[in-house]
């Protein structure tokens, strides 16, 4: 895909979201309500059909050839940026499926093996010692100090004892 | 005048004593590291911190959480420069020159000019604090929601300079982020709007931290990836003595955009609803707008970093004056700090002043200290920093995007929202390819609750008359400065072309 | 036997897999009953409200007194008037590490916005802390406006264009406002600000006319001479304002009240709802606590609880499916 087609398809995927934004903003008011001024769908609605009618500027502009970006034949990502964008999107989408699965320690755990092994080649040593100490360093700074409690989903019965070692002082 | 000098000189050796004064280098210090985490800001630290604050006297825990409060302010630079991330809404101005200057190899310059300019709006805001507290909060009563909107279009108005050269797709990225703040609980009808599929998460709205992450952090390292096919260069920064001085003598460069930044920082974060990120913005958007040389920002200007974190440790500084004498929190943070102080029995209001003078000069006077304190440790730590550029591409990698996860979890704590950040990032990164410039829809999420509600709150009031807005003087002159904002590039543009073809 | 069989059908599974996990800890745990992971309080209004000083008040002084082996942690799920936090308490089902601070948005919400389906009836009563009232305030310069009487006559000879703030539709104050113009006949513009503290500067800086804010909001600005009550919406003067009179002695009958309590989400063990009550009693009978009512105008008299406290809940969701349906949904949101 050239980078010209990737224009006119995202102006046109925008155009559509903006009308999509349009219709959902029109199940609430979008006009004047007496003694209540504008609807609460006023301020959302005339917002996303003013980004429909930027879309239709930018692909007015496309078919005009008037942007550097509709003038471009070269490719819009290349092969090796696919590969290098999906490995690192696709590991974080691997990291929030796991946690959700089976919180986010043991996701940390195994997303650093497979980023700085499989993608870094670190070494075993390093990588071994990073999957250890990064969720330990992250427990401790957001459970412990922060009091926020992250996902632990059906790993959370795991925690008990060392909540009773954390708070037994 | 000798009065107040009064009470400041007893405001300062009450925070001089030693319990204080420990109270003060040690929230510093919290709240530096706090704020240099995505996603953390001083929210976490002063909120986590409140009960601990029942163990020692009022006015020392009010100088506690203030100093974690500042540190935090400092820190949210350090993660915009060193990581590109800005770990708070205050901070991502300075992302726009703090992240080509680190990648250029001079962290360590922004980093002292953030800490320097931080400083100076701290200090210059805690003595106009200091001399013109009573008037500037009568005066804050004189802000309504005309005067709020009016405010917002300032504020946007300094921001015509910021956006690409594409002007549809630049509207395009503004007018989203405004959508997208629309999301959630519309506070006037009290009905839920855009929530998609029936979503629970989207009831919240989209927190600007998920756009922000989700745009800087994971948008910004898939860009990295692709301009550097995974080989990224690691960057050689020097620091040493001779080198930070070197840094320092570059004040002089920025010194004029750091004084108006300050300035008008404080008096922007003194309007209980604006706070410190509309003064950042501002400040940036002005320090561009006049600059000699305003194609050179975004490209790595010092004074691009220095002008916003000026106005947003500034705006901190007088967001604590609608807190005092208002009862009106101007942010989050000011909000618990609020309910400390209704906790420790402390009732703020127009007559705290008179009746509790020891606790709000201890804290003006602490103010000072706490900026001082805080130049101090953040220079110190200004090594430790630079040295997150120098670790592999391929260890660091992770760490962010880790980060980035935990950051964009932490303020709602939802799954929901860190899914989001992940397609804002990734949505983010495919529009930039065609650019299309994705600050100015950071920037609207920022703005755009506080402009919609202000905006139907005036209609509400002057049932739909659009001349609410000139007919009331405060927010006629905003109107008016605005205006003329939006017109002076345009004028500034046109001499040159006259001069040229005169020439 | 049965009792035993009772309980395990109470508990919904996340309780089940945690106790068979903790390995043979689970029988003797059912005797006494603690908290086994810090204990989430999510509060269903945004940071620095009422709800969230309370919130805050509780897990300092839990902390401070060590009445708990796991730390309390306040979170704030403000979004949709509360609809998140309800629906977040739901799904919790059987959980016995999550609690509810309420406000009146508790007994509304549900009923203003059908869609969330959460029945809070359903909910595990624990504690009522405290209950907070409210009174019409203008502002001081308003020299025309003596009484209740003179107020009504000042907003009906402004015709439709007396501004009234309040903190949010659908929120107590949004009610009481339409309850007021549903009895005197006239109709206000109702203008929300976030946050009681923001009406209260809004009053002081008049652009608003009129509001109904709690004790604790405008206190500061009373006795500093900016504004003035007229009228308390309670069955007693309170202490604070002993020359204010209450609608009733003016022959209106209109009373309202905002209760604070704690609530758990439905199924929560009977060992943890036993155990949350103590804490919240030995809480509510601090000293600090009781401070802290005094000091913010609140009615800290009689701790309800348990299962006392779910009949109050239920008289209160009739009353107000009642004020609602009285004044109209729509008079509320306006759509």
């Amino acid at each position: 895909m050239t980078v010209r087609t990737a224009e006119i398809l995202m102006a046109v995927l925008c155009a559509l979201c903006s009308i999509g934004l349009m219709i959902k903003s029109a199940e609430l008011k979008i006009g004047w309500v007496p003694e209540r001024g504008p609807g609460s769908g006023a301020w959302p609605f005339w917002l996303s059909s003013g980004m429909l009618l930027a879309s239709m500027a930018t692909i007015y502009r496309w078919f005009r050839g008037v942007t550097p970006e509709s003038r471009n034949l070269q490719l819009y990502m290349t092969r090796e940026t696919v590969v290098v964008v999906g490995i690192s999107a696709g590991s974080i989408v691997f990291l929030l499926v796991t946690t959700h699965l089976v919180g986010i320690y043991i996701a940390l755990f195994f997303f650093l093996l497979f980023y700085l092994k499989f993608v870094g080649r670190h070494s075993w040593k390093l990588t071994v010692s990073m999957m250890v100490l990064v969720p330990i360093a992250v427990f401790c700074l957001f459970e412990w100090a922060l009091k926020i409690p992250l996902p632990k989903s059906i790993s959370e019965p795991l925690f008990y004892p060392i909540y009773d070692l954390m708070y037994s002082f | 005048m000798e009065e107040i000098l009064l009470h400041l000189a007893g405001g300062l050796s009450q925070a001089m004593e030693p319990l204080n004064f420990m109270m003060i280098i040690l929230g510093c210090a919290l709240g530096l590291l706090i704020g240099a985490m995505p996603g953390l800001g001083s929210v976490n630290g002063v909120a986590i911190l409140l009960p601990i604050t029942f163990l020692v006297p009022p006015t020392s825990a009010i100088i506690f959480l203030a100093a974690i409060y500042y540190g935090a302010m400092y820190g949210g630079a350090i993660s915009s420069i060193t990581l590109g991330i800005p770990g708070a809404s205050t901070a991502v101005a300075t992302v726009f020159d703090g992240r080509p200057l680190a990648q250029a190899g001079h962290a360590d310059k922004a980093l002292t000019a953030a800490a320097v300019a931080s400083f100076i709006g701290g200090t210059i805001s805690v003595i106009l604090f200091t001399l013109f507290a009573p008037p500037l909060a009568t005066f804050a009563l004189k802000f309504g929601p005309a005067e709020e909107f009016s405010l917002m279009l300032l504020a946007f108005a300094t921001f015509i300079g910021l956006g690409g050269d594409d002007i549809p797709k630049t509207i395009f990225s503004i007018l989203v982020g405004l959508v997208l703040a629309a999301v959630g609980l519309d506070i006037i009808s009290g009905q839920p709007r855009l929530v998609f599929g029936d979503i629970d998460g989207f009831l919240h709205g989209i927190n600007f931290l998920v756009l922000a992450i989700g745009i800087y952090g994971i948008g910004e390292m898939l860009w990295t990836l692709e301009s550097t096919q995974g080989e990224v260069v690691v960057h050689k920064v020097k620091m040493s003595l001779s080198q930070l001085i070197e840094n320092l003598k570059d004040v002089k460069s920025y010194i004029a955009t750091t004084s108006l930044g300050s300035v008008l920082g404080y008096f922007v974060g003194t309007l209980p609803a604006a706070g410190a990120t509309p003064a950042s913005l501002m400040a940036y958007g002005l320090a561009k707008t006049f600059s000699k040389d305003p194609d050179s920002f975004g490209k790595g200007n010092v004074a691009g970093v220095a002008a916003p974190e000026a106005a947003n440790n500034a705006a901190s500084t007088g967001s604590m004056l609608p807190m005092i004498t208002l009862g009106i929190p101007g942010s989050p943070t000011t909000a618990i700090l609020l309910g400390g102080m209704i906790i420790w029995g402390l009732r703020p209001g127009p007559l705290l002043f008179t009746e509790n003078p020891e606790f709000v000069w201890g804290l003006i006077g602490s103010l000072y200290i706490a900026n001082f304190a805080t130049l101090v440790i953040n220079i110190a730590f200004i090594p430790l920093f630079v040295k997150v550029l120098t670790i592999p591409f391929t260890i660091l990698a992770p760490i962010i995007y880790i980060l980035c996860v935990v950051g964009g979890y932490a303020p709602t704590q939802t799954m929901h929202d860190v899914w989001l950040m992940l397609l804002f990032g990734v949505v983010g990164y495919l529009l930039r390819k065609l650019n299309y410039p994705v600050a100015p829809a950071v920037l609207a999420i920022v703005l755009g609750p506080l402009a919609e509600r202000s905006l139907r709150q005036s209609l509400l009031s002057s049932q739909g008359e659009l001349s609410i807005f000139v007919t009331r003087p405060i927010s006629a002159v905003c109107i008016l400065i605005a205006v003329g904002l939006v017109c002076y590039p345009l004028v500034r543009k046109f001499k040159k072309k006259t001069g040229e073809t005169a020439s | 036997m049965s009792n035993v069989l009772h309980r395990v059908k109470k508990t919904a599974i996340p309780a089940v897999i945690a106790a068979a996990t903790s390995l043979g800890m689970s029988a003797p745990a059912m005797a006494e009953w603690s908290p086994k992971k810090p204990i989430e309080l999510i509060i269903m209004a945004g940071a620095g409200g009422g709800a969230d000083q309370i919130a805050r008040l509780l897990q300092g002084l839990i902390e401070k007194n060590k009445l708990s082996p796991r730390p309390v942690i306040p979170i704030n799920k403000a979004g949709g008037s509360g609809a998140e936090a309800l629906r977040y308490i739901q799904d919790k089902a059987g959980d016995d590490h999550t609690l509810l601070v309420t406000l009146n948005s508790f007994y509304t919400t549900p009923v203003i916005q059908e869609g969330i389906g959460v029945d809070v009836s359903n909910f595990t009563p624990i504690g009522r802390m405290a209950i907070d009232n409210f009174l019409l305030w203008v502002h001081q310069d308003m020299t025309d406006i003596t009484d209740l009487d003179s107020y009504v006559a000042a907003v009906k000879a402004a015709g439709n264009s007396w501004k009234v703030g309040g903190t949010g539709t659908g929120q107590e104050d949004s009610i009481l406002t339409a309850m007021m113009e549903k009895e005197f006949g006239y109709d206000v513009i109702y203008i929300p600000f976030p946050g009681g503290g923001t009406v209260a500067k809004n009053l002081v800086g008049k652009h608003i006319d009129s509001t109904v804010n709690n004790p604790a909001e405008q206190n500061e600005f009373f006795r500093a001479g900016n504004t003035k009550p007229l009228v308390q919406f309670t069955a007693e003067r309170l202490p604070a304002y002993p020359d204010v009179p209450t609608a009733k002695e003016l022959g209106v009958n209109m009373e309202y009240y905002m209760q604070r309590s704690i609530n758990g989400p439905p199924g929560m063990s009977a060992e943890a709802q036993e155990w949350y009550i103590n804490l919240f009693k030995t809480l509510f009978e601090s000293e600090e606590w009781q401070k802290f009512c005094v000091e913010d105008g609140l009615a800290c008299d009689t701790y309800v609880s348990g299962a006392e406290l779910g009949t109050y809940h239920q008289q209160q969701i009739a009353l107000h499916k009642e004020l609602i349906e009285a004044v109209g949904a729509s008079a509320i949101t306006g759509e």
